[in-house]
Parts: C-alpha cells; structure tokens; sequence
C-alpha cells in the first residue's frame, strides 16, 4: 500500500505547474481537482509518472538543440570525427536510464494497479466501524443511463445521486453496444457490455454536482449520453431517497421496455419502485438465453476476485 | 436487381457531401482531360498502370498516399470546424451522423491509406536499390499489392457519393458495427475497403521479407544491411504476422453481418470483448508497422546530413527486433478499462512500457549520431530534428496511458487523440516527409526546393503544437472524444485553438503542393547528375544514378561494409565503369496487377451492396484473370549487355563532364554548401 501522506506535496506541485501554463483554468479541471479518493490516487499517479518521465525528456530536447547547434555544419570549430560511432560507456549509460525508470515505472505500475483495482471495496471507517456502502445497479441504454438502487427499491434516469463519504459499490451492464461509464471527478471508468456484469467502487469525499457521461462511442445520441452526479451530505441522500418514493412513477417490465426504447436527452425521470426486484440480472439475461448469474457462478467470480487480492 | 442499391444511396440532399463528390469528380477530370490533351494514356498505361518496376510502383503509392492525406485533413478540418462551433446552443453544421462518419473516415484513412502506402512507397523505392537488388522478389505480386491498396482506396471515395460511410469509428468495435446496430452499408464499406488493402499489404510483407533475405548482393551479411533496410526487414515481418488476424477478424464480422453468425453480437454467445483482443493483436503491431520505417529514415537522414556513421549500428538493429517482438505483447493496453483483473492489466502495462526502452535507446542513438558531427539544416534534417524534440513528448503520454490507473481516467479522452497524433505525426509523418525530401531526388533526379520545404516544415510544426497541445488539456479538463456536440464552457476556447492549429497544417500542405509544382519548374537548377545527391550518402542507393536505370546497377558487385558507398569513395572506386557488361534478366510489365484490382474494386462494391450477380461475375473474371496470369510464360526478358552498356557509358560519359577528377573524389555540387567528405575528415 502506497502512503497517501508522500503524495501530498504532489498535488500541489501539479496544480503549481499547470497553473503557470494556463492561468487558471486548469485548476477546474476535473481529473486534477477530483472529489474522492480514487480520482485523487489517480491524479497522484498521473503527476508521479509525468515527472519520472522528464528525467530522460528533458535531456533529449535539450541535447537536440544543444548538438544541432554545436556541430552545425558552419561551426568550423567544432570537432569532427565522422567515424567515431561506437561506444560501450554511451551505450551502457542509454540503455541504463531507460531500464531504471520503467523498471521503476513498473513497480509503480504493479501497485497502483492493484491499488485502483475498480473491483476492489473501499473501505471507510467512521469512529471505528466500516461504513455501510450502497449498492447501485446502472444500466446503459440508448443513450441515456438507468440506476437502480436496489437496497433502496427505487429508480432514477439521467441522475445518480450519492451520499457523500459511503462507499459506492456499482455494477453495470448494458442493454445496448458497448458503453463506457465515468464520471471524471470521481475518477475509474469502466465498461458497461450487454450480457455481462462489470463493477466499479466510487467514493465522493465532498458534496456538489459533478457530469458523468459515457466515453465510448454508441451511436447518434452518443454526445447527448451524459447525466448529473449529486453528492450530497447523508441527510439529504435519505431526504431525497424519500422524495423519490414519492414519486408516482414505478418501474417494472412495461416501463422498462418502453423506456429501453432508443431516445435523446431523456429528462430526469424517478421511479418510486422497482419490479420485479431482479430487473437487472434479468436485463443481463436477456443475452445469455436466460441464464442468469447463479449464485455459484457468482460465488466463483467472487473467489477468483479475492484469490487475486 | 442492384441489391441494397437504389437512386436514393445518393444524398443529393447533404450539400456538403455533394460539395465534396463535386469537388473530387472535378479534380479526376481535369487530371483526365489534362492526360488526354497531352495524349499521354497510353505512356501512362505502358510506363505507369502495368509496370512492375518496384520504383514506380513505389512513386505510384506516395503519390496514393498525398491524394488520401487531402481527403483525411479535409474530415480533420470539418472536424475541427464543428467542434469549434457546436458549444452549447450551436449544434454546428454537421448531424451526429455525419460526424460520426467523418471521423471514422478519418482515423481509417490516415492510418491505412495514408500512413501504409507512404512507408510501403518508400520501402519500394528505396529497399532494392540500398541491397543493390534488380527489383523486388515478386515483382507482379508487388503490382497487384498496389493496386489492390487502390482499390480499397477507391472504395472509400466511392462511398462518399454512393451511400454512406461506418460510423463506428475506425476501430469498428462490435455490437455497434454489427448488422443489428448499424444495418445500412457503412460498416460494409470500411470492412472491404480495410479487406482488400490488407490482402495488397500482406502480399507487400511477404514480397519484402523474401526480397531482402534472398536478394541481397554477396558480402552483404545481415548485419551489413543498411538500417533502414534492417528496420523494413521487421516491418515486414510484423506485417506478415499482423496482418492475417485482422483478416479473419474482419472476415468473422462480416459473417456475422452477411450471414447472420454470432462471433461478435450481444447475443447468441458472441462476445464483444473477443473482437477488441483481435482487432488490437492487429492493431498494436500495426503502430509498429508505421513507425519502424520512420525510424530507418531517420537513421539514414541523421547520418548522411551530419556526415557522420550512424552510433550504435548493432544497438539500433537490436532495439529494432526487440520492438518487433515485444509489439506483439502490448495489446491489451487498448482496454484496460474492460474489467481484467489488477494482475492481467499489471503485466500488459509493464510490457507496454518495456517498448519505450529500445525506443529511448534509438533516441540517444540518434543524438550521438549527430554529436561530433556536422549538422547540416536542409528540410529531412529538419524533420528529424522536430522528431527528437516533439517525440519524446508524444512517448511521455504513451507511458502515461500505459499505467492502468492513470488510463482509468484518460481512456477514450482528447488526451488519448493527442497521444496518438503526438506519436503518428511527428513519428511516422515526419518520418515520411524526410524520406519523401530525402529521396525525391533518388526517383526523379532532381531536388526538393529547400525554401518552400522550410516554409512547410514551419508551418507544420507550429500547426501541430497549436492543433494537439490544447487535445492534452481538454483531456484534464475531461473531455471525451468523438464528441460532435458539447456544454462544457471551459473546453470551448481550446477547441478554437485547435483549430487555427489544423488551419496552419493546411498551409503547410498547400506549401508542400507549392514546393512541388516549383521543384519540378526549377528541375534543371537542382538536377543531380552525380547520384549522389546530398554528396555525403553513405548507402548503395546513391550509388547508382538518379533516378536509377531500370535494371537498377549494372553489376552486382560484392559488399565489403554498412556504409557501402562511403567505403567505395573513400576508396577511390565509387565511380569505377565495369569491364565488362551482362545480359540483365528483367520483369516483363503486366496489366494483370491493374485488372485484379479493378476487379476486386468491383467484387468489393457487389458484396457492399449485395449485388450477388456481379459479386459471381467478378469473383469469376478474378479466377479467369489469375488463371490466364499464371499460364503465361512469357513473363521475363533479357536486357542485352550492349543495351546496359549504352546506358552506362552515357551516364559515365555525364559524369566525366560535371567533373573531370571524378575518380574517388566527392563531386561538387553547386546548389548547395558542399562539405567535400575527404576535407571534412582531415579537419
């Protein structure tokens, strides 16, 4: 496990550079402002690998310049040996740089992956105790996205909204071609394929509204294939989960496919309940001949996770 | 009748598109008419259309190459044009779908019509001359892989004014290219285009793996080939390897397209995740295919124009095999975002990033190749420069991307697009332009004009940081790609920088096609008598005049070192006339390359559109055309040794008068500052 604390002075390192760049509209950025932890490891990582990888850039541009200068053809002082073409220390030395810092990229590489596993919980500890994470079923169509709260019974279009500091446990799949979810300030996309279940773990540290869009291309609703993002203070996730209840709208399997139905810009829609209570497994099954995911299987899956672990 | 085919494929009610039918028509008739009016068709037909000559075959594919690079920027500008537009209330002037398929187009042309005929143009060109070969080993089949390139080409035109283009850009990921999701002829018309060119470029690959291992003069070890013959040595074989899985990829799709199967559906068991794996065990060598030549050119360019031995001959030709092998292990960095297990992603970043070790090598290489050197500052020199310095940039990103936590959220981003352009244009397009400077006048025997080659190198490179720097911010800012209509405020003003950055390209194209129509005005100031061009060429092809005789080299002489013509001036003897001369065995030219093509441009067209009777009527006239091909005997002749003879005497004779001391000494030139090689070495 990488240390968090090391990487702190990085971030502002980072802000630091890029705001000389570009005045200020950088520091909006949300891949380098990011509003959770994983977004936040990402940056780090991001900023990390930049820097190793100006150890060799930096000389490379310089020594162009510098050589093509030096030894200009109109430099009669310079030295001239048109046949010196070999040497063990050059060699030795640009074969070293190079190997030093993949093999250190690659230690990098090694742990972060596993780090940012997107299958992988988060873990978040309130007074000693793990917070409970809610899980959150999102179903990609044409174009817009379908979450399912499935603990809450309860589902919404075009909006997610979370509560700030519980871990998001999300799986997704697609009722169309192959998709691609993310919401960039919280960072980890993932593919949403038809027939399969694919998972990604979120966590929002701060409240606000954030875009989530789809970056793979999907047809001619695929620019419109964006939604809001609500991360708000617990209270308010339970005030709001109520307000939803409300709603007079329920979705169930005529809804569904009316709502499956290919669309642009489909206004947010909240739907107070979810039946059957297995809509999203059986949207999975709809492309397996019916065969859901059975217990074992998914038992298996989860096995072969943990092994990797 | 017509299958799918009816007058309504035509979309007389898209302006812009007609515009463009227009537009191309326009261009083919007035070069038409312009043959016709100098009545040059049938010298085109006999010279040009039917040679096997491997050099005009060669020139044949760059000119290709330049024609598809008009139409690949003309969609990178309509691109550029909507995005800078469609913010917020503007939805620009393109539909979704058009857009969809102009960057489809796009990314389809300029990797495989554009990129692929330039490095196979200058394979062809310059590989038999650098290994003193009369031509390539398969000369009809290097024929017939050129214009089946063509037609494949000519499919895409042809679905500019004749249906429509995929709009599943140019990786074609299924399901969304499968009949369910895109059932019209799009699809159809890049799996063909795609099918056909790949055939013509398998067959390249075959062609120039045998041709340089089996062609090469006495003398000539592996380890005496010039690098840039090493570097297109793996290149073939690369293509060798690559090339059939993305055959039957694409084959496989079609059969799910044509005959309803399910390799790659969402249903039925096909697994969309398998297409991915398979286009990118093309697709990641593929990258490889296209900057490996590159990289031979600089190599040649920096030692030549620096008067120096390339550093590092044995370090460059292993960093070269080693990429060739390690290109095959990368491929799954094209989807880390696709669930793999940590380990899996782990593993594939590791290998992905091991590349950038030989790849730095090459660069360091390059570098001391230029210290202790004289550096001289005319346009291929000049692109290598540009390569030293905006590469690296463009590898920074790559090994960025490479790291699965850092592509979670870079994936599929702007920042993604300027990777990738950041590698291909100042990789493997700069690589083209300095060998096009480098060796034009190799294949017509005069020179570039060096004032306008200037203008459009500056012009090219200023347009490229303006158009792909700010791709890299938009990708912080979370800017996805494809995008043909967004809200964000803060991406806008980006948007409009890159585009005056494409504009400024565009300008550097129209000097190019300026330095073009001056060079060929001022032949006579820049003609190259001597052969030897840059009069520091250290390689076999400036041994010979320029352009070189058909038959290439009077004799084929045994090699003594890398630097072959280096070794022969410093010797005295690069200018020596044979004692005597041969009869030379030659290739006979054959329309059968010509018609095969055509007649695949017709197949493809038929299954495009279901035209099943002229699907079987031209899969017939092809078995008939092949048949009749490989029955004729009558495919080579003697070149008789008074005939060499003639031709060499004129040109010794040429020689003699340009400059009387020619035996041994380097010639003088007079349109360029001349580094006499002997003085430059006393110094």
């Amino acid at each position: 496990m990488l240390k968090t604390r090391i990487f702190k002075g990085t971030r502002w390192l980072a802000l630091g550079s890029l705001v000389l760049l570009d005045g200020c509209s950088l520091t909006n950025s949300p891949l380098l402002d990011p509003a959770g932890p994983v977004g936040r490891s990402e940056m780090h990582l991001i900023v990390i690998a930049f820097l190793l990888m100006l150890i060799p850039v930096i000389p490379v541009i310089v020594m162009t310049f510098w050589f093509a200068r030096r030894y200009r053809a109109s430099n009669t002082n310079a030295t001239y040996k048109p046949n010196w073409a070999h040497s063990n220390k050059i060699e030795l030395v640009v074969w070293m740089i190079p190997i030093l810092i993949v093999a250190g990229l690659s230690v990098l590489s090694w742990i972060t992956t596993h780090k940012l596993n997107p299958y992988k919980r988060l873990v978040v500890k309130q007074n000693g105790v793990a917070v409970k994470s809610l899980p959150i079923d999102v179903i990609a169509l044409n174009w817009k996205w379908l979450f399912i709260y499935p603990e809450q019974h309860l589902a919404t279009v075009n909006q997610m909204v979370i509560p700030v500091g519980t871990p998001l446990n999300i799986h997704l799949t697609s009722d169309t071609v192959m998709t691609s979810f993310f919401i960039p300030r919280l960072g980890t996309q993932i593919y949403a394929m038809a027939g399969m279940m694919t998972r990604l773990n979120l966590l929002a540290s701060r409240a606000g509204t954030f875009t989530g869009l789809n970056t793979q291309i999907s047809g001619v609703g695929f620019s419109k294939m964006h939604f809001k993002v609500i991360a708000m203070k617990p209270q308010g996730f339970a005030t709001w989960v109520a307000k939803v209840h409300r709603s007079p709208k329920q979705l169930d399997f005529a809804t569904y496919r009316k709502l499956e139905k290919p669309s642009l810009v489909n206004p947010v829609t909240y739907y107070s309940d979810v039946s059957p209570n297995t809509l999203f497994s059986d949207v999975i099954a709809k492309y397996t001949q019916g065969r859901k995911l059975t217990s074992a299987q998914e038992q298996l899956a989860l096995r072969s996770f943990r092994s990797s672990h | 009748m017509f299958g799918k085919l009816t007058l309504s494929a035509i979309p007389y009610h898209a302006p812009i598109i007609m515009g463009a039918v227009a537009f191309t028509m326009l261009g083919a008739l007035i070069i038409a008419g312009l043959i016709s009016y100098y009545g040059k068709w049938g010298y085109l037909w006999r010279e040009w259309l039917t040679s096997v000559d491997h050099k005009k075959i060669g020139i044949m594919y760059i000119i290709l190459a330049f024609v598809m690079l008009l139409r690949g920027i003309s969609d990178a500008i309509m691109m550029r044009t909507q995005q800078a537009m469609s913010f917020g209330p503007d939805h620009g002037y393109l539909p979704p779908d058009h857009y969809q398929q102009i960057f489809s187009a796009h990314g389809t042309i300029m990797i495989l019509f554009v990129a692929m005929p330039f490095i196979v143009g200058l394979m062809n060109v310059v590989v038999p001359l650098q290994i003193r070969a009369r031509d390539v080993a398969f000369p009809f089949m290097n024929s017939l892989s050129f214009w089946l390139t063509v037609a494949g080409a000519m499919l895409i035109m042809v679905s500019l004014g004749v249906g429509d283009f995929s709009r599943a850009g140019w990786t074609g990921y299924p399901p969304l290219s499968g009949i369910h999701y895109s059932p019209g002829t799009g699809v159809d018309y890049w799996d063909w285009a795609i099918q056909l060119s790949g055939i013509g470029t398998l067959m390249t690959g075959i062609n120039f793996t045998v041709t340089i291992l089996r062609m090469r003069p006495p003398g000539m070890t592996l380890m005496k080939m010039p690098i840039f013959t090493w570097s297109v040595l793996c290149t073939a074989i690369l293509i060798m390897l690559a090339f059939p899985p993305l055959t039957v990829t694409l084959a496989m799709l079609s059969l799910d397209r044509y005959l309803g199967m399910h390799f790659f559906t969402n249903t039925l068991g096909g697994d969309v995740m398998l297409y991915a794996n398979l286009f990118w065990i093309w697709g990641h060598p593929e990258v490889y295919i296209v900057i490996l030549p590159a990289f031979g050119v600089y190599s040649e360019v920096v030692a030549t124009l620096c008067g120096k031995r390339l550093f590092g001959y044995t370090t460059m030709v292993w960093a070269t095999a080693v990429i060739t092998i390690l290109s095959f292990s990368v491929w799954l960095h094209h989807f880390f975002t696709m669930g793999a297990s940590s380990a899996v992603n782990s593993v594939f970043s590791i290998t992905t990033m091991l590349i950038a070790i030989p790849t730095g090598v090459k660069i360091f290489n390059w570098l001391f190749t230029m210290y202790r050197g004289k550096v001289r500052f005319e346009t291929p020199m000049l692109w290598t420069l540009a390569f030293l310095v905006l590469f690296p940039l463009g590898g920074m990103s790559g090994v960025m991307l490479a790291l699965p936590g850092a592509d979670f959220v870079l994936h599929n981003s702007e920042f993604l697009v300027a990777h990738f352009h950041n590698v291909l244009i100042t990789g493997t397009l700069f690589g083209m332009f300095a060998g096009y400077s480098y060796w034009f006048p190799k294949a017509f025997g005069f020179g570039l004009d060096e004032k306008w080659g200037r203008r459009a190198f500056w012009a090219w490179i200023i347009g490229f940081v303006m158009a792909f720097a700010p791709l890299y911010v938009l990708g912080f800012l979370g800017m996805t790609r494809r995008l043909n209509h967004y809200t964000n405020p803060a991406w806008h003003p980006w948007l409009e920088i890159a585009f005056v950055g494409t504009m400024v390209v565009v300008l550097g194209i129209v000097f190019q096609i300026v330095q073009l129509v001056v060079s060929v005005r001022n032949r006579e100031r820049t003609r190259d008598v001597t052969g030897d061009y840059w009069q520091n060429g250290r390689t076999l092809e400036w041994a010979t005049a320029s352009p070189a005789p058909f038959y290439n080299f009077a004799t084929i002489d045994p090699v003594h070192e890398i630097d072959e013509f280096m070794y022969l001036k410093e010797k005295g003897i690069a200018y020596k006339e044979p004692k005597q001369y041969r009869d030379i065995h030659m290739p006979r030219n054959t329309p059968a390359g010509f018609v095969l093509g055509g007649l695949s441009f017709v197949l493809g067209f038929g299954l495009i559109w279901h035209i099943w009777w002229l699907v079987v009527l031209s899969a017939l006239a092809t078995l008939v055309t092949v048949i009749v091909r490989a029955m004729n005997d009558d495919v080579d002749y003697y070149v008789p040794a008074a005939e060499v003879q003639q031709i060499e005497e004129a040109r010794f004779k040429q020689l003699k008068e340009t400059d009387p001391l020619l035996s041994g000494q380097a010639l003088q030139h007079t349109h360029t500052p001349v580094i006499l090689v002997h003085e430059a070495q006393q110094s």
